[in-house]
């Protein structure tokens, strides 16, 4: 045991100079990323705005963000924009790579389309997205019409406001798990297929019984990368609704945005960060042991 | 067994088929909102005005594109969005090139603790750490500089893990040679490793660079002058009052102008990023 320890630690001879060649990225690591992890924490525990040094308040800002009514509506407004989000972009993206899981032009040329969303900025995304949804002319609107349905202001509407960011979400991200699902896809070897075809096991079956499991670990690995990045909706609900109305789409990360550049409240918003860190790891581990038990049980 | 064989291709062919049909359509769905913004990029402003649909008949116009040409800051929003992301693009190259190599091929002290604190690195999203972030470049009296939006993207891990896989993948009998010819580490490195390592840096460049290209927390509070505001930062700000701004047809034509030069960017490069994400997912 110690000898694990002392190998894994102990400094080899003569060997200092190699660290040379991680130097360099090390200066930017703790620069940029472990020293603003301390400090974001250490700032959590300070009253600090614009001007001065702030002062030292111990746990007071979490004890405020947990009787702030608008905080906790951020909060739920996340957890709902997640599930509204998650399981969409998962099965709508693995139903892509199933069905363009074959070499031929039209599938390839498919692939390039439903990744095309992903490679622009959430800011085009949001006009785009803004301009479909303007409530009497836009696209949607439009569509509507045709049908003979009431068009809808999706944008104002409190009770659609964050189904229509989540929408554009969805349309915004589904490229990226398509092809790690595609990629995964194709690392099944093709005689399973044959055989349970042989068997004359039903497409269904063949789907639940031999596709699932064969690419269980990439499907948990895309879920807990899409529960982390959709915590984090942002741009879209900035853009698109400013959060209303009346806060009904406004998301953590825009609350911490709101605390610190608009009101300079930085300690505030360093402890709202700080627990949307700990509920994002939180979710992830959840997600996994819940996973990986199913998948031995 | 070739019977056997002739139906369950059959079988196969015909579920294909319906699965690519339902592929296409909604592929379909997914280009309506393109479609519906470039259509109405052609039309005059005053047009549009009465109602959308006359999307649906002609007269077109490029009088939109014209207007952006004659005035508008999207020229120097893209000269800033270039200077960034590039900036951003060839620091993460060499950083992660230098230290994948050293994680990869040498010997030094606390490698294994360093290579997992790094990757641990990985798993912090930027809302915890941006507001100190924020806080360090405000003491320096940095923000609105280049420095400022280039300098937090070159702290991202990932690009060291992608190029410590890959140079782990080159064999090692390649060096074990030059060093017998009494060459440097540097020398190895550099003349013989780094060329072979060529596509690995073509996917991570591509992805740096639409990560800075596509940036928008960072610059949103960092670059807060007009002159320093990057393309996702300029047109976010003059889309804000929306309702009242210059007309459908001007404002969906900057849609389309700003999209461009990375649907670009994705069409040329687009057999590097497929093969960044199959290569990824696989490890």
């Amino acid at each position: 045991m110690t000898g694990v320890v002392n190998s894994f630690l102990k400094p080899k001879a003569g060997s200092w100079s190699n660290a040379l060649f991680i130097l360099p990225y090390l200066i930017f690591f703790i620069g940029m990323l472990v020293y603003p992890l301390i400090l974001g924490i250490e700032l959590s525990f300070y009253k600090l705005d614009l001007f001065g040094p702030g002062r030292f308040v111990g746990f007071k800002n979490y004890i405020r963000l947990f009787s702030d009514k608008i905080f906790i509506q951020s909060v739920m407004n996340t957890l709902y924009f997640v599930v509204l989000t998650v399981p969409a972009i998962v099965l709508i993206s693995l139903f892509i790579a199933i069905a363009l899981n074959q070499e031929s032009k039209t599938s390839s040329l498919l692939r390039g389309i439903f990744f095309s969303s992903s490679v622009l900025s959430v800011t085009i995304v949001t006009l785009i997205w803004r301009i479909v949804f303007i409530p009497n002319d836009g696209l949607l609107a439009n569509v509507f019409v045709g049908l003979g349905w009431e068009p809808i202001g999706f944008l104002s509407r409190p009770e659609w406001a964050l189904v229509a960011v989540a929408i554009t979400t969805i349309w915004w991200c589904i490229g990226l798990p398509m092809m790690l699902f595609l990629a995964a896809l194709q690392q099944v070897p093709k005689e399973v297929y044959e055989a349970a075809a042989l068997d004359n096991t039903s497409k269904f079956r063949t789907f639940l019984y031999i596709t699932v499991p064969s690419i269980m670990r990439t499907i948990i690995l895309t879920i807990i990368i899409e529960i982390i990045l959709q915590f984090q909706l942002f741009g879209q609900a900035q853009l698109m609704t400013n959060g209303g109305p009346n806060g009904t789409s406004r998301p953590i990360v825009m609350f911490i945005y709101d605390a610190a550049y608009k009101r300079w409240d930085i300690g505030y918003a360093a402890a709202a960060s700080q627990v949307l860190f700990a509920m994002i790891l939180v979710a992830a581990m959840a997600q996994y042991f819940f996973s990986s038990r199913k998948g031995h049980g | 067994m070739s019977d056997l064989q002739k139906t369950f291709n059959a079988e196969a062919g015909k579920n294909n088929r319906m699965l690519i049909i339902s592929a296409i359509f909604l592929a379909i769905i997914m280009l309506l909102p393109f479609m519906w913004v470039i259509g109405l990029s052609f039309k005059a402003n005053q047009e549009l005005m009465m109602g959308t649909n006359s999307v649906f008949h002609p007269p077109y116009t490029i009088k939109n594109y014209l207007s952006i040409l004659a005035a508008s800051s999207v020229f120097g929003w893209i000269v800033n969005s270039l200077i960034v992301s590039v900036g951003i693009t060839i620091g993460v190259l060499i950083l992660s090139s230098l230290a994948g190599y050293a994680f990869a091929r040498l010997e030094f002290p606390f490698r294994s603790v360093l290579f997992i604190i790094i990757l641990m690195g990985l798993a912090v999203p930027e809302q915890a750490v941006i507001v100190a972030r924020h806080q360090i470049f405000s003491g320096f009296k940095m923000h609105n500089t280049y420095t400022a939006l280039i300098v937090p993207s070159l702290a991202a891990p990932f690009g060291v893990f992608l190029m410590t896989q890959f140079f782990k993948a080159i064999p090692k009998e390649i060096d074990e040679a030059a060093l017998l010819d009494n060459a440097s580490r540097f020398k190895i490195f550099w003349k013989i490793l780094l060329p072979l390592t060529f596509p690995a840096q073509a996917t991570l460049g591509i992805f740096t660079f639409l990560a800075g290209w596509n940036d928008y927390w960072w610059p949103l509070i960092s670059a807060t002058k007009k002159e320093m505001q990057t393309l996702t930062i300029g047109l976010a700000s003059s889309q804000a009052n929306f309702a009242q701004s210059e007309g459908l047809g001007f404002l969906t034509a900057q849609a389309v102008f700003a999209a461009a030069p990375i649907l670009i960017v994705y069409i040329i490069f687009q057999k590097y990023i497929v093969t960044a994400v199959s290569g990824a997912a696989v490890k």
